[in-house]
């Protein structure tokens, strides 16, 4: 058993990949060196130094046999955060590398390609529900400021949404449980990486006058395009999850 | 801007357009200019879900609530002694541009009671619109509801800046329109529907010769039918529908289970239950026409113009075709594979891209998603499946029943609760 550790980013898992190749080791495991601790003393310890070339090599053949949208199921699969993501997206490599000819992530029947389907499912509803959930604050100095946090990393995922949406005026999401965000400023859409944690209790007493306003505005609405006589709690919450509530103006 | 009063209509004009159950945001795409606001892409957003579990993905406003009609399943009947109030062109601007900034909706859904006649509130409806683009570059969606009775002229004005136009036509049959809303009348429903489809096939026409040309309707247009206010049967109301559909290519028929809010002797009483489990299969048969290629003879006919409340529309299907099953998944077409009860087009999709890499056994269909107590009895495998004995059991339908729960099942009950 070989234990290849990377440095947890992706072209580094993919740079792993390649090495598993590049040595032809049959019996792996990959890991990122953050998640690692040595269990298995006998395990022969591999590091990876993540080279981009190496990467590249990779996601060029991937992508000729599963095309983009296969390439972002696994980048998916990589957001997901999932503790067997690097054993499911090397086991779709090397399917695919078998299958040149096949776009291997449609083989449903097989139990990684359909755990890859099923954690790709997961992940784009939770993109899906962060363009629903976000909830703009307007600061003082004009910026639209929002916080989340998802069970997976789809920050990454909903940049170029927003970037589309607010062009005209300055946003900032802000992931609190991974503690980065994306920031807007009219010109540069980029993340940004704070080194201590956002102290919220002091960017939230910097609303703009009138914020508070459109929020009761919208409280109110939210209560009245309700229909008493029809109401139906379970679906209510089946399709805005407890967990979200925090977040969400209507809700508070 | 004044927010107590602001506040007061927004509660008030908001209530009495709830009862329009189109939320739609899709079907539109709208690309955001450079520095502009707003962005609308085909799939749309809901934004959040009312404690009645319905999605909100836009502003849903009526534009004032006083009217010159009286019908009578209308809350703001002109009869009805309620509040009144009315938004000015710059307040339902202001409130869709600020809900917009915050990421609460997809954009706006105007409605209005008639004042004065029809012209002079689609005029004032097209003004929203207008401004809503020209002034405030606004790319967001916006769905206008065309009053009955409006002019070609201001139907092609507001198709130029709306992504989508609708007109309820509110009553499944003439006859029942007749007793309820007498001073309505489905032509001047039917014209500016009429108009409006004349000019969205136009649109298509010049976009393959010239390259830029003014979007119109891109969403296309829907429209409403209240269920249960009247005695129309099911077979009616998807006749309708169909109708519907093949000849104005509307995107979307919403069905809407009458909630009693007025006492008129014309109407159901106060105490009658919103009919949720027949509005359930009614879009159930609707999804059955638009994505499962069923015609509107298949679902029902003369002979039973109601739906089954007991089992869904394609269940019920299948029951009265026995004889067009078992389906073999392994070489069945699509279209077949898509007639099997408690099979979705995802999961259909599915099983005919993973039979190309394996045999599919009973075992993979439930992986794939498929609600297997119902499928299992329609289905052959390659293997053999023992379900396929009771195929032919006069008691198929009880064990269907008794194989599955109802999401319904006590809460909508169509039956009266006593105590």
């Amino acid at each position: 058993m070989t234990t290849l550790l990377y440095d947890g980013s992706f072209d580094g898992l993919f740079t792993a990949i390649f090495e598993v190749f590049e040595y032809r080791y049959k019996d792996v495991e990959i890991v990122s060196r953050e998640r690692f601790y040595q269990e298995n003393i006998f395990a022969e310890i591999h590091e990876v130094i993540t080279q981009n070339e190496k990467a590249e090599r990779v996601l060029n053949k991937l992508e000729q046999n599963i095309g983009k949208s296969g390439i972002h199921e696994l980048l998916k699969v990589f957001l997901s955060e999932d503790i067997e993501l690097e054993q499911l997206i090397l086991s779709a490599v090397k399917q695919s590398i078998q299958h040149p000819d096949k776009n291997i992530l449609q083989n449903y029947a097989d139990h990684d390609m359909l755990k890859i389907s099923k954690i790709g499912k997961s992940v784009s509803r939770e993109r899906h529900r962060m363009t629903a959930f976000v909830r703009f604050e307007k600061m003082q100095d004009d910026v639209f400021f929002a916080k989340i946090d998802p069970d997976f990393n789809v920050l990454p995922l909903i940049r170029k949404h927003f970037k589309d949406r607010y062009q005209d005026q300055k946003w900032m999401i802000y992931d609190l449980k991974r503690n980065y965000g994306i920031l807007y400023d009219l010109e540069n859409c980029d993340f940004f990486y704070p080194d201590e944690k956002l102290d919220l209790q002091k960017y939230q007493q910097k609303f703009h006058d009138e914020e508070t306003q459109y929020q009761t505005l919208w409280q109110r609405y939210f209560t009245r395009t309700n229909i008493v006589e029809r109401k139906n709690l379970k679906l209510h919450i089946q399709h805005v999850p407890r967990r979200y509530w925090k977040y969400l103006t209507e809700k508070n | 801007m004044n927010f107590e009063r602001l506040k007061e209509k927004l509660e008030i004009l908001a209530d009495a357009a709830k009862y329009d159950v189109s939320c739609s945001s899709s079907g539109g795409s709208r690309k955001n200019k450079k520095g502009a606001l707003g962005d609308s892409s085909a799939s749309g957003i809901c934004h959040t879900y009312t404690e009645d579990g319905r999605c909100v993905s836009l502003l849903k406003i009526l534009l004032t609530n006083h009217c010159i009609y009286d019908c009578a399943y209308c809350v703001s009947r002109s009869s009805n002694d309620i509040k009144r109030a009315g938004f000015t062109v710059e307040e339902v601007v202001d409130l869709t541009i600020n809900f917009y900034r915050r990421n609460y909706i997809e954009g706006l859904f105007l409605s209005s009671g008639i004042f004065k006649n029809a012209d002079t509130t689609m005029e004032r409806l097209v003004r929203v619109a207008k401004k809503l683009r020209l002034e405030e570059n606004f790319n967001g969606y916006i769905h206008l509801k065309s009053i009955p009775g409006a002019s070609d002229e201001l139907m092609q004005e507001a198709a130029l800046y709306a992504d989508r136009l609708s007109i309820n036509i509110e009553i499944p049959t003439e006859s029942g329109l007749k007793l309820l809303a007498p001073e309505k009348n489905r032509q001047d429903m039917l014209n500016p529907m009429k108009y409006i489809q004349n000019g969205i096939s136009q649109y298509k026409d010049e976009k393959k010769i010239f390259r830029k040309v003014p979007k119109f309707a891109p969403a296309g247009q829907s429209t409403q039918m209240i269920v249960g206010a009247t005695n129309e049967n099911d077979l009616q109301i998807i006749k309708v529908a169909d109708h519907f559909y093949k000849n104005y290519n509307l995107k979307r028929v919403y069905y809407s289970g009458y909630v009693p809010v007025l006492e008129d002797n014309r109407l159901p009483a106060l105490t009658t239950a919103v009919p949720m489990l027949r509005e359930n299969r009614l879009y159930q048969s609707d999804w059955l026409m638009r994505f499962y290629g069923f015609k509107a003879e298949e679902i029902l006919d003369p002979n039973m113009p109601f739906l089954d409340l007991e089992v869904d529309p394609k269940l019920s299907w299948a029951l009265r075709h026995l004889h067009q099953f078992p389906i073999n998944l392994q070489t069945a077409d699509y279209q077949m594979i898509l007639r099997i009860p408690g099979i979705g087009v995802k999961t259909a999709q599915k099983i005919v891209s993973a039979r190309r890499f394996q045999v599919l056994t009973i075992e993979h269909l439930k992986k794939l998603g498929a609600a297997v107590n119902r499928a299992k009895y329609f289905i052959d495998f390659t293997a053999g499946n023992i379900h396929l004995r009771h195929l032919t059991d006069i008691n198929l339908r009880k064990l269907l029943i008794g194989g599955s729960t109802s999401k319904f099942q006590n809460q909508f009950s169509q039956q009266l609760t006593l105590f």
